[in-house]
């Protein structure tokens, strides 16, 4: 296959970047969409020209550091889908794929592709744990915990911290991310007793750097974990329990 | 309140209640209205009551006016509460994309800012169109069957009705299921039906409404 790319250019967080055309020969359908970026770099590294820089870890999917907008489609076009996981035969020969970095006023651009999404460790920082001293592990039905209740907080915390739900919003909101991260702890016997506190918190810190949520639903859409909007609801649900009563100790 | 004013997650369920309350006014209106089948008397009798209603126990008017300020203090609230948070997710996104792709978008959905400015606006222009009487050339004060009728005649302000009901029925069928959302009122069992039910209640109102100005052109209403 043979592709055609614009892809955004920008040396470090200070200068303008731009989107620049490559073309891409001997493309395999075979390809990840990240390993076709490796080949275009290993040609760009061997011409002597600065190699496009982006994200990426487990390349299997799990750990949430790939991002890239495809197209205008954060992950690319299909569905629940990391970057890492997309492969070139989704797309046609001969296509032109532009390739834009998550933007959003909390993510700024490292360079080329790289954003920082540190914000997101700050809402969870603000929040997204429970203070109990564990020990060791106890034993598993020592809290009996209902499967439908568990089944719900595990796919609240299948999120990987990705961010595409916060580069496709049109409005720049943070809300499913944080949604997630309050959700799988309210949602579990575990997770109450800091469960006021925790929400004002999360939520303080989400409105410091991200917009506000339309329920529009495009984050759903593109989240590679098949985060549900319901969950913003419970976070809402949440933050509305935590305006009316006030709980000891907070 | 001043406590949910603070945040935007705050303002949102504001936003849900006041609109909520705009809701139940408007699906009042609209049955209220329906009174115009039964006839002037009936209808002008059912504008004479709003006035009446509560008295002696309250002046003449004074539950209409009370009615009144409780709407404009939502109203108030509904709109500057969307202007700062239009305000927020305009700042939280300051670099846009070459071209954003959406994937379920709906049309409803992303024209509820400028939608609900035209809503506010026709509701300015409704009020001194057929309360005030200010922009309504053969107003009678009192007789509201004859206001309708007389107004509705006119060919362009009925379709100018109609268009706003269009507006109104979008931004209906988004904000009535967004506020389950703003409220955190979902539950497994009640999901699937908040999309139906918003959509049934804008289309209740939507026909309701435009049945008025439709009847009045076509003579059914004389």
């Amino acid at each position: 296959m043979q592709m055609r790319l614009r892809v955004w250019r920008q040396k470090n967080r200070d200068t303008q970047g731009s989107l620049v055309d490559y073309a891409v020969d001997d493309v395999s359908s075979e390809m990840s969409f990240l390993e076709m970026l490796d080949v275009l770099n290993e040609r760009l590294a061997g011409e002597g020209d600065d190699p496009i820089a982006f994200d990426h870890d487990c390349r299997e999917g799990i750990c949430g550091t790939c991002s890239l907008m495809i197209n205008g489609q954060a992950h690319g076009p299909n569905r629940a889908t990391t970057t890492c996981q997309l492969h070139m035969r989704s797309f046609e020969d001969g296509d032109t794929i532009r390739i834009e970095p998550w933007r959003a006023a909390a993510f700024p651009v490292l360079k080329d592709l790289v954003v920082d999404r540190a914000p997101l460790d700050a809402i969870v920082q603000a929040g997204g744990y429970i203070s109990v001293n564990t020990g060791s592990a106890p034993d598993a039905n020592l809290i009996p915990i209902g499967k439908p209740v568990a089944d719900r907080a595990m796919d609240a915390a299948a999120c990987i911290g990705c961010g595409a739900c916060v580069a496709q919003c049109p409005n720049g909101a943070g809300q499913l991310f944080t949604a997630a991260k309050v959700s799988q702890l309210a949602l579990l016997p575990q997770g109450k007793p800091e469960r006021t506190k925790r929400v004002r918190s999360m939520v303080a810190t989400m409105e410091d750097y991200f917009g506000s949520c339309s329920n529009f639903g495009e984050c759903e859409a593109v989240c590679p974990k098949e985060i549900s909007l319901d969950f913003i609801a419970v976070m809402n649900r949440e933050y509305v329990r935590a305006a009316l009563v006030s709980d000891p100790g907070d | 309140m001043l406590n949910l004013y603070r945040s935007a997650v705050g303002k949102k369920v504001l936003m849900a209640l006041t609109g909520l309350m705009l809701f139940g006014f408007v699906l009042g209106h609209m049955v209220g209205n329906l009174k115009i089948y039964q006839g002037p008397e009936k209808l002008n009798a059912y504008a004479e009551w709003l006035r009446e209603v509560g008295s002696p126990a309250v002046p003449h008017g004074g539950v209409l006016w009370i009615a009144r300020i409780g709407l404009l203090a939502a109203v108030g609230i509904h709109i500057l509460s969307a202007w700062q948070l239009t305000r927020m997710s305009r700042k939280a996104r300051p670099h846009d994309y070459a071209k954003l792709e959406s994937v379920q978008l709906t049309y409803a959905s992303r024209t509820m800012r400028w939608g609900g400015v035209i809503v506010a606006l026709f509701v300015v222009y409704h009020l001194m169109h057929l309360t005030w009487g200010s922009l309504h050339s053969d107003f009678i004060p009192g007789d509201a069957y004859h206001n309708v009728v007389a107004g509705f005649q006119v060919l362009p302000i009925s379709l100018f009705y109609i268009v706003a009901q269009v507006a109104l029925a979008l931004h209906l069928n988004h904000g009535l299921w967004s506020l389950f959302q703003s409220l955190g009122w979902n539950h497994p069992s009640i999901n699937p039906w908040r999309r139906r039910l918003a959509g049934a209640f804008a289309a209740i109102v939507f026909i309701g409404n435009v049945s008025f100005p439709i009847a009045v052109l076509t003579g059914l209403v004389a």
